[in-house]
């Protein structure tokens, strides 16, 4: 529910129900530089479109201000002056003009432009003054210069009727009266202060019907009818259903009709009430009577006679075993809403009819009770019918936080203060989204405000990215780590890569670069880390060199650390790797990068026995393992000569019983 | 085809077909002739939730393993990525797609889905590399824990211990947490959750923050489980180190089970039938699926091996019997009826060779002197003897260089038993260890003491043998054929893990606190609010039902401790497990070595 204001330049400006402007856009340059001759606002199941007639007698049209697409029809050939009417037809998907210049109806689509003539249109019905088009875009009225009122349905295939009206010149205003479903269509005209409706039915207007208007008024068709409105009055005009018409007929004899009559006589304490009943009862009609009660207990505004008809369903259901009660208790929750806003305090008179048109969830009244801030009626309408958290009251309340961080009401108030009073009320209440609220905020320039909503933001996901638009990458991060989805962590930090507190920074660098994972160990002056580093990369060091010199790095980094034995260790490593590289020299085999233990088994196994025991006593191998290498070295040789010397030499560490596997 | 998940107390399969529900919707997502580029670590997994003929009844027509270069020739429409979400599989990606010929036509769409969870890094690395862009669907597929038995879930995360308790990574219990969430929206609120350690408070925390997330969205299902006990692995390092004794944990500890399948020597199972059939012996190792579905298998699969033998032989005389039973078949009916029970039969037979086959691969290497060796080393440990020296045994073992991961778990395991060894006696083994197998090994022994598995005696004080006595670790008078307690599986030492799910249950953590307050990080009780209504009202004589977590890993061993707990007559309680990824000692310090390769000079 927006006002749009089409200026004569082309711009539309949109204000929402408070008059507050919330956007504009522009038709066009052709529209600029030709100006607005005329404008339509059309609605079609896109959204609202408008249309516009320029000075250059082109059409222009945008069909969805939301999503805007401007559309310049083709030219109408020959045409010097505005046409005499015009109107916007949608018909299977697509916005078509229709308009009329003197005698000659044509029709605009997107590429061509055709001549049309209406069915059954009687030759000498003159030029056209005014058009209608119903407001499902099915039928239209052509009224011309002789009086003469065409009606048929807008793909121009078929006339409905015709009709010649006493009246000639042009009706202010034309619009179509119908009901959806019904098949009585009727047309109505406003002169200056006289109204006609014309219509073809066989029990609603048929013929010419004239009615005095009091004061100037305007026509608005709607769904279900036209309203009237003047200066001081609001009538609405509009096909009596037919529930209402067989029980308030003069006279009837309906089923609903009885029923009614039935209750009153009861509330009478009168046996005639028994009466009534019976004959409905006779009919086996109770059940029809009493739907009917609830039907027209809908279409009337009046809350007594709303009751006097529910009253009457109710007294004929005790009658009937097992009706199903779900359409009485509907009746009543819906009539119990569209009463609550039609009150005059918050003025929505909507009908019956466009009430559960709008949403099956009947959102209506919330939704827009929401965009006129009646927070709590919405809320409390919410609760009434029972509407899910989600969908109904976290809605509205989240609309009234967006709404009250927008205001800056609390510009005296501090940013902590808002955020808690917005609390205070939302709490956790499910389906309350406060990173939208929050961006909302952040979107009217209160960072602080949007930040302090954030934190009754439950769900990370939603914390972390607006954290980060708002280039709050260390709060982010903290958020993102708490929530612990480490995938929130690692992208968080991805415009500061090396945020050294974060706990997934060195899984995270670990892809990115080894490098930064130096630093950030740097950074926490962690020795073993960096020394645990330094190894890791000696190991792709291509030259003996390289990995020397980084072993000697994690040497001093391990000394640091105060890990005596790594730094030891690396020590003997580094030793090991020089007295390999000598032997691989002295013997031409490769020797580099086995372990001690091999490195000792190798030299036994070509016999290098004094080399072996050189690097025994270096490395201060223990007896006993020296021994066991040792011996299945030389098993492995088959030397049994140089084992029983050796054997010899000492006494055993490991006994003399042993079994060394082949 | 999955009957065996709903064969326990909690029906699995509804887990498994809304993983199902979901890969079909994904499918079906892209439209057309399909190709499958696999990561090839979630092949597995994947296939204890769809087989290829699902993948197939939605168009998937051939399939790919992930590898860097051009993608393979398929005439498809779509190419679908089934990745986890890691930047070195998504430079893999990035490299596929850098090479894909722009001129072909037609053009194939692309496609990417993140196992388990889409990850921002991975994506912006993608943008990064420009080829973001290029995929049409990019979608996660949570497959957190996959059902793999009647009563067990793993989430196969190979490297959570590592990463949890060695890099400070907590990504894989970040899934752990949600895959709790997704079973409670299929099982309900857990009304009741226990803890011991970090991890298990961090998931916790996680769990109950994901609630507040969604605070919407209330359960509205009547609750399966009744307590869910997170246990952090490192509040029980010893069991997995020990070497497992049941039937199901020696093929582990043997020939490892990999997503319930395990590959076994040919030899044994030459088919023995034809002359000719013997003379060429196959030679690709055999494969058997190893599940509860399997009747025979279900029977033995917990028990100690040493009571496997006399159910096999029980075995074979009833299926003889049974086969016997035909020539006393006299009537037509009478043949009809064992005709009709034949294919049972037969499968039963060809169940009880396989079976038989293992056992005697297994017996040949428990029978084996450096197996009673090994084994008695270890229970002198788990039992407190001399765990304060050095072994003479392991420095043996190192002396003749057997498998490193051998000493690792002996080592580890005596640290264990003695709540960290002196400097000195550590300084040897680390020492003996460099030596022996290379200098490298310094970061895999830097590794297992950040895990805690390998350590100095700090407080100079050593708690083991009070936890052991509190919570009868050791038990002497073991009945490993009918067992009357948990210790049967490892043949005298009763699982800490088991046993601390076991005194949860009755007579509650509070008569141990002493001992819990010994093992470290933090115990907790959480309690979940559920809607009135959905408050159980306990049978009498119903069981509870009680899911335990173990964060970083658990054993077979330890799965049939708890199942036999659950079938104590008066246990009272029955137990799903579920756990970040089945493991025994060999992988799980496999997992935690540094593989360095040196650089060729």
């Amino acid at each position: 529910e927006d006002l749009l204001c089409i200026q004569e330049d082309g711009t539309v400006l949109i204000y929402n129900l408070f008059c507050e402007f919330k956007r504009h856009f522009s038709m066009g340059n052709e529209v600029l530089q030709n100006h607005v001759l005329e404008a339509k606002v059309f609605h079609t199941e896109y959204g609202t479109g408008v249309a516009i007639l320029t000075g250059a007698h082109r059409f222009s049209l945008a069909t969805n201000i939301d999503d805007l697409k401007l559309r310049r029809m083709p030219e109408v050939p020959g045409l010097q002056k505005p046409p005499s009417c015009w109107a916007v037809l949608s018909q299977d998907r697509v916005t078509i003009v229709l308009l009329a210049v003197g005698q000659d109806l044509y029709l605009l689509d997107n590429t061509s432009c055709s001549v049309v003539t209406p069915p059954g249109m009687s030759p000498s019905a003159g030029s056209y003054l005014r058009m209608a088009v119903s407001f499902n875009y099915r039928c239209l009225a052509l009224f011309a210069d002789s009086g003469y009122i065409w009606m048929g349905l807008t793909s121009l295939k078929e006339k409905l009727c015709e009709f010649n009206c006493s009246i000639r010149s042009a009706p202010k205003q034309m619009v179509w009266c119908m009901r959806p479903r019904s098949r009585q269509r009727a047309v109505v005209m406003a002169w200056d202060r006289q109204l006609m409706g014309v219509g073809n039915s066989t029990e609603g207007i048929h013929g010419e019907h004239r009615f005095v208007l009091d004061e100037d008024s305007y026509l608005v068709p709607e769904l279900d009818g036209v309203r009237i409105l003047s200066r001081t009055s609001h009538e609405f005009l509009h096909e009596i259903p037919e529930a209402s018409q067989e029980i308030f007929k003069i006279a009837s004899m309906a089923p609903g009709a009885l029923l009614l009559e039935a209750q009153k006589e009861y509330e009478k304490e009168s046996q005639k009430a028994d009466e009534y009943l019976r004959e409905i009862k006779d009919q086996k009609l109770l059940p029809e009577a009493v739907s009917q009660c609830i039907e027209a207990a809908g279409y009337e505004h009046e809350p007594d006679t709303q009751k006097s008809l529910l009253r009457a369903a109710s007294f004929g259901k005790c009658f009937i075993d097992k009706f199903p009660p779900e359409s009485f208790v509907r009746m009543c929750q819906d009539l119990r809403v569209l009463n609550a806003i039609r009150d005059y305090q918050i003025g929505i008179p909507l009908t019956f009819t466009q009430y559960p048109l709008q949403d099956g969830a009947g959102l209506l009244g919330p939704s827009r009770l929401v965009l006129r801030r009646l927070y709590p009626l919405a809320i409390r309408i919410c609760e009434y019918l029972r509407l899910s958290k989600i969908q109904g009251v976290s809605r509205i309340l989240a609309h009234w936080a967006c709404y009250k961080v927008r205001r800056r009401l609390g510009k005296d108030k501090s940013d902590e203060e808002v955020a808690h009073a917005i609390n205070q009320k939302l709490g956790d209440t499910p389906g309350i989204s406060y990173s939208e609220i929050a961006a909302r905020a952040y979107d009217c320039g209160r960072t602080e405000l949007a930040i302090k909503l954030l934190e009754y933001e439950p769900r990370s996901g939603e914390q972390v990215p607006l954290l980060l638009k708002m280039k709050r990458s260390k709060l982010a991060l903290s958020k993102a780590i708490e929530s612990g989805d480490t995938d929130l962590a690692g992208w968080a930090p991805l415009p500061v890569p090396t945020c050294p507190h974060s706990p997934v920074a060195p899984q995270f660098c670990k892809h990115q670069e080894r490098e930064t994972l130096k630093d950030l160990y740097n950074q926490d002056d962690n020795h073993q880390e960096l020394g645990n580093f330094h190894v890791h990369s000696s190991y792709s060091e291509k030259r003996i060199e390289g990995r020397v010199g980084a072993l000697q790095n994690a040497v001093d980094e391990y000394y640091k650390a105060k890990n005596d034995f790594a730094a030891k260790a690396t020590e003997d490593q580094i030793k090991l790797l020089r007295l390999q590289r000598h032997l691989q020299e002295d013997f031409d085999k490769p020797y580099l990068d086995l372990s001690l233990h091999d490195t000792v088994s190798n030299l036994i196994l070509d016999g290098h026995h004094k080399r072996a025991e050189q690097l025994y006593r270096e490395f201060k191998i223990p007896d006993k393992r020296y021994w066991w290498l040792k011996l299945s070295a030389l098993a492995n040789r088959g030397d049994w000569e140089e084992m029983e010397k050796f054997s010899k030499s000492k006494k055993s560490p490991i006994g003399y019983l042993v079994r060394v596997s082949l | 085809m999955a009957a065996h998940l709903s064969s326990g107390r909690v029906n699995l399969t509804a887990l498994r077909e809304a993983g199902r529900r979901e890969l079909r919707e994904f499918l079906d997502k892209c439209a057309g002739p399909k190709a499958i580029v696999w990561d090839e670590y979630l092949t597995g997994p994947f296939g204890l939730i769809a087989q290829y003929s699902l993948l197939k009844e939605h168009e998937v027509e051939k399939m790919f393993t992930l590898k860097p270069g051009r993608l393979p020739q398929a005439d498809v429409k779509n190419i679908i990525f089934f990745v986890r979400p890691r930047l070195e599989l998504m430079d893999i990606i990035t490299d596929n797609l850098l090479r894909e010929d722009r001129g072909r036509s037609p053009q194939r769409d692309f496609h990417i889905l993140f196992v388990p969870r889409r990850s921002l890094l991975c994506e912006q690395w993608l943008k990064e590399q420009g080829v973001l862009g290029s995929f049409i669907h990019r979608e996660q597929y949570s497959l957190d824990l996959i059902p793999f038995d009647g009563d067990l879930l793993s989430m196969e995360s190979e490297s959570a211990f590592k990463e949890c308790y060695l890099e400070s990574d907590q990504t894989s219990l970040y899934h752990a947490a949600k895959g709790l969430m997704t079973l409670q929206a299929l099982y309900g609120t857990i009304p009741q959750i226990f803890g011991k350690g970090e991890c298990a408070r961090h998931v916790a925390n996680m769990m109950i923050r994901m609630k507040r997330e969604f605070p919407g969205s209330q359960n509205s299902i009547f609750p399966v489980f009744d307590t869910l006990l997170l246990l952090d692995r490192n509040v029980d390092l010893l069991t997995p180190l020990a070497t497992q004794l049941t039937y199901e944990g020696l093929i582990d500890e043997i020939y490892g089970i990999q997503n319930t399948y395990v590959k076994l020597p040919p030899e044994k199972f030459a088919p023995k039938k034809q002359g000719e059939g013997g003379k060429d012996l196959p030679t690709e190792p055999k494969k058997l699926q190893l599940n509860s579905a399997e009747e025979l298998y279900a029977e033995i699969r917990d028990k100690n091996f040493n009571a496997v033998g006399s159910v096999l032989s029980k075995k074979a005389k009833i299926i003889s019997a049974a086969f016997e039973e035909r020539h006393h078949a006299k009537t037509v009916g009478e043949i009809k009826q064992f005709v009709s029970q034949l294919p049972h039969m037969q499968a039963a037979r060809s169940s009880l060779a396989n079976h038989t086959s293992i056992a005697e691969l297994i017996k040949d290497i428990t029978t084996s002197e450096d197996f009673f060796d090994n084994l008695t080393v270890e229970q002198e440990f788990m039992s407190g003897i001399d765990t304060d020296k050095v072994n003479n045994y392991i420095e043996d073992c190192i002396a003749q260089k057997h498998p490193l991961i051998k000493i690792l778990r002996l080592v580890c395991l005596q640290s264990v038993c003695n709540s960290g060894l002196k400097q000195k006696v550590l300084d040897h083994y680390k020492r003996e260890i460099l030596q022996t197998y290379g200098y490298e090994h310094i970061l895999t022994l830097n590794n297992l003491e950040k895990a805690g598995l390998l350590k100095p005696q700090t407080s100079g004080r050593n708690n083991y043998p009070t936890i052991r006595k509190t919570l009868r670790l050791w038990m002497d008078d073991v009945n490993e054929q009918n067992p009357n307690d948990i210790s049967y599986v490892y043949s005298g030492y009763a699982p800490l893990s088991v046993r601390l799910a076991q005194l949860l249950a009755r007579p509650g953590w509070r008569s141990i606190e002493e001992v819990l307050k010994m093992l470290p990080g933090p115990h907790f009780e959480e309690r979940q609010q559920l809607p009135t209504g959905l408050q159980k009202k306990r049978q009498h004589g119903e069981n509870r039902v009680t899911l335990v977590f173990f964060l970083g890993g658990v054993t077979y061993a330890e799965i049939a401790a708890l199942r036999f707990l659950s079938q104590m007559e008066d246990g009272g309680t029955e137990y799903v497990i579920a756990t970040t990824k089945l493991i025994n000692g060999t992988s799980w310090i496999k997992s935690l070595m540094e593989k360095l390769e040196p650089a060729p000079f």
